[in-house]
């Protein structure tokens, strides 16, 4: 559906993630709800923090789980590779992500 | 405190570098990982450590006691991601093992520390680490942890893969540490074993790093540990909604209420065991000067001081306990609302915190952030954090003019309420200063905020017995070094013209010059002399009033409480308190300042601008409580 149509424009890099198995959508990390998963698209920061980042684990094809907001709602707790890291959405807005639907 | 950051010297080796022999050897690894613990273990030697990313920031140096090679030394590095990261520590790690930083030497050797608990992302560094060829050792820390919760890692595979060893430690516990002298000493030796050629990714690609990294855990079994688990259950409720926040309030009533209700009976005992001790020397050594000086000048005065030590340690007590499991990180993540609201970096709540026990470690740590300006903004506040020199004057003005009763029941006293209000007062000062700062003279557009939240530990009896000790060792030193000098100074002063009366002293001639100046805060002359020591040091306020209250023959029979009360009102010691929450009475945060600034400009200003804040802010305690209560 709609997933699959953005999945088509943006096609060239999702169709070797197809054994994954699951519609795919892009997105915005800090739009996707708790408890979802995001595969990471691309990050849009200013240099030292996008490689700060990168080095942390937000890779393109790192997959991020939303864990937690923190209790004013804003920022939120984000897993990748197994350790936990709070981003503000002003952060997490600069991340694209690949939406991942569980079936 | 100047000494509450001292560090040990250690000079290099001068002879040349010889291949295969090592002399240095360098500790890296990501940020947290627990370098610094296992610089300590090694060394022997103390540097701060705690359960939250970036507590070291600037290269430490030491022998290799700990593990009898005192012939090695090691060096600590401050965390890292990779070796091209920008922030002002990380290029401190670079430069040092690039060999750029003038006055140490290139590592011969490298320890590399990697968290087991989450080793997928930590073996991220072992590429470029490994990239640069020097020998490495690498440390799988916390694998005991990692194994009792659940996790494992065939380390063998690992050292086939990385093409180096690798062992298992537990740093806190110290255990697994022969594999570093192993190490060591076959690296020592002349034909070094032909290095293992291994794959490593392109350098300087974090994507091509990850790949690497992520292939090289799954073919080693890694199979990280439930803790994760543990700590998400946890971080339900301490970072619940409605939980989160109410939770970390009753946290900080609970500390403070605590080191009253618990801590002043200690404190007063305690002061009368150090009182007790001094009249019964005072007793051989007879009436006469010597007893003069020596007790009611000396003694009085360090006593003074040194009375709070029981409330101070206990005060550590509670923050260590706090940083060492983690919960600091989250209580960052509950105040960054605050923060961001404020325009202050996210990442300054580490270093404003840490302000609490010392500005100038906090000062030191601002380094951790990018931006300047915002580093600069987070230097300026810092000292309106409630540090620990301040307690003293607190705790003798709230003992002595605040009664003791109850105000929220059991929960909350009306001394830790006062108290609490006086950390709050500090809080709010730093917030307004740099909002003003932000939206002035350093405007900077808002930074981002990266908090790693490390997994919850419970904290070792070892480190937290290890912090209260250097705690009260820097406390007992500065009693026994700038306070002890001041009141020696003060007494020969007091009694300078011979058989002149107090006031007709030299200090108290020297006390009524200032006295019109500070009279509309409700000060008397004591306290304004008591404001001119303490420039030096915030405690030296306490001692200097024990010595001066204990040379004037008016007030010499009464403890310090007892004089303080019959010489002030209500207002001016409330005053007093609240001139200490803004002044920026310390010699060595304006020094730090100078430093990390590289200018006096910066420290100029910012004691002219929290001198003139606390002098109104007195001014308006005192007018407040003379017109509008009682």
């Amino acid at each position: 559906m709609v997933a699959f149509a953005l999945s088509s424009i943006f096609g060239a890099d999702t169709t070797e993630e197809l054994d994954l198995s699951g519609a795919w959508k892009l997105s915005l990390l800090s739009e996707l709800p708790i408890g979802t998963t995001g595969v990471v698209e691309s990050l849009d920061l200013p240099g030292e923090i996008q490689h700060h980042l990168m080095h942390m684990g937000f890779v393109p094809e790192a997959r991020v789980v939303v864990v937690r907001r923190a209790p004013a709602g804003d920022p939120t707790v984000y897993s990748i590779d197994g350790f936990e890291v709070a981003l503000r959405r002003d952060t997490a807005r600069s991340i694209r992500v690949r939406e991942y639907e569980a079936k | 405190m100047s000494s509450c950051c001292s560090t040990e010297t250690v000079d290099f080796p001068l002879e040349p570098r010889v291949a295969g022999k090592i002399r240095t050897v360098a500790l890296v690894g990501p940020p947290n990982s627990g370098k610094s613990t296992l610089f300590n273990r090694l060394t022997g030697l103390r540097q701060k450590v705690a359960n939250y990313p970036g507590v070291t920031v600037e290269q430490r140096v030491g022998r290799l006691n700990g593990i009898g090679r005192s012939d090695l030394t090691l060096i600590d590095l401050p965390g890292i991601y990779g070796l091209d990261s920008y922030s002002e520590d990380a290029r401190v790690a670079i430069e040092v093992l690039h060999g750029q930083m003038p006055g140490t030497p290139v590592p011969d050797a490298i320890l590399l520390v990697l968290d087991s608990l989450h080793l997928r992302r930590q073996l991220m560094l072992a590429a470029p680490v490994l990239a640069l060829g020097l020998p490495t050792l690498v440390l799988l820390n916390m694998s005991d942890l990692m194994e009792a919760r659940g996790g494992s890692v065939d380390s063998l595979a690992l050292a086939q893969e990385l093409g180096v060893p690798v062992a298992k430690i537990s740093a806190t516990r110290g255990a697994g540490l022969d594999a570093i002298n192993q190490f060591l000493n076959r690296k020592a030796e002349p034909e070094a074993p032909a290095p293992t050629r291994i794959e490593l990714p392109v350098v300087g690609n974090p994507r091509s790093y990850r790949q690497w990294a992520t292939g090289i855990s799954t073919r080693t079994r890694y199979k990280a540990p439930l803790s994760s688990e543990w700590t998400r259950r946890i971080d339900q409720v301490l970072l619940h909604r409605l939980w989160g926040p109410l939770i970390f309030l009753g946290v900080v009533f609970a500390v403070f209420q605590v080191v009253f209700s618990i801590g002043q009976p200690l404190s007063d005992g305690f002061g009368e065991i150090l009182n007790g001790a001094g009249a019964h020397v005072g007793g051989l050594l007879g009436s006469g000067w010597v007893e003069s000086l020596l007790i009611d000048g000396v003694w009085r005065g360090v006593a003074s001081v040194l009375v709070f030590l029981p409330q101070i340690l206990l005060l550590f007590l509670f923050i260590g306990v706090l940083e060492d499991s983690g919960y600091l990180a989250r209580a960052a993540l509950i105040a960054d609302r605050v923060m961001r609201s404020i325009g202050l970096n996210g990442k300054a709540f580490i270093p404003l915190l840490s302000a609490y026990a010392c500005a100038v470690p906090a000062i030191m740590a601002t380094r951790t952030i990018e931006n300047k300006r915002d580093r600069f903004a987070t230097i300026l506040v810092a000292p309106f954090m409630t540090c620990s020199a301040r307690l003293p004057i607190y705790m003798l003005m709230i003992a002595a003019f605040i009664p003791n009763k109850p105000l929220l029941g059991d929960l909350l006293g009306l001394r830790a309420a006062v108290m609490l209000s006086l950390y709050l007062l500090g809080f709010l000062a730093a917030l307004a200063t740099a909002r003003l700062l932000k939206s002035s003279i350093l405007k900077a557009s808002s930074a981002p905020f990266i908090l790693e939240l490390p997994q919850y530990r419970l904290p070792t009896v070892r480190s937290l017995g290890l912090r209260l000790m250097d705690r009260g060792k820097v406390f007992l030193r500065q009693a026994g070094t700038i306070i002890l000098a001041v009141t020696l100074v003060l007494w020969v002063l007091s009694h300078i013209p011979f058989h002149s009366t107090l006031p007709d002293s030299l200090i108290g001639r020297l006390g009524q010059f200032v006295e019109p100046v500070i009279k509309p805060l409700g000060f008397n002359w004591k306290i304004g002399i008591g404001l001119l020591t303490s420039v030096l040091a915030r405690e030296v306020i306490v001692g200097t009033l024990g010595t001066l209250y204990g040379a004037d023959p008016a007030t010499q029979s009464l403890g310090l409480q007892a004089a303080l009360r019959h010489d002030l009102t209500l207002g001016g010691a409330m005053a007093l308190v609240v001139f200490f929450a803004f002044a920026l009475q310390c010699t060595s945060t304006l020094a730090i300042v100078r430093r990390e600034t590289n200018s006096w400009r910066w420290p100029a200003a910012q004691f002219v601008y929290m001198g003139i804040l606390a002098y109104i802010a007195a001014f308006a305690t005192n007018q407040i409580i003379l017109n509008f209560v009682h």
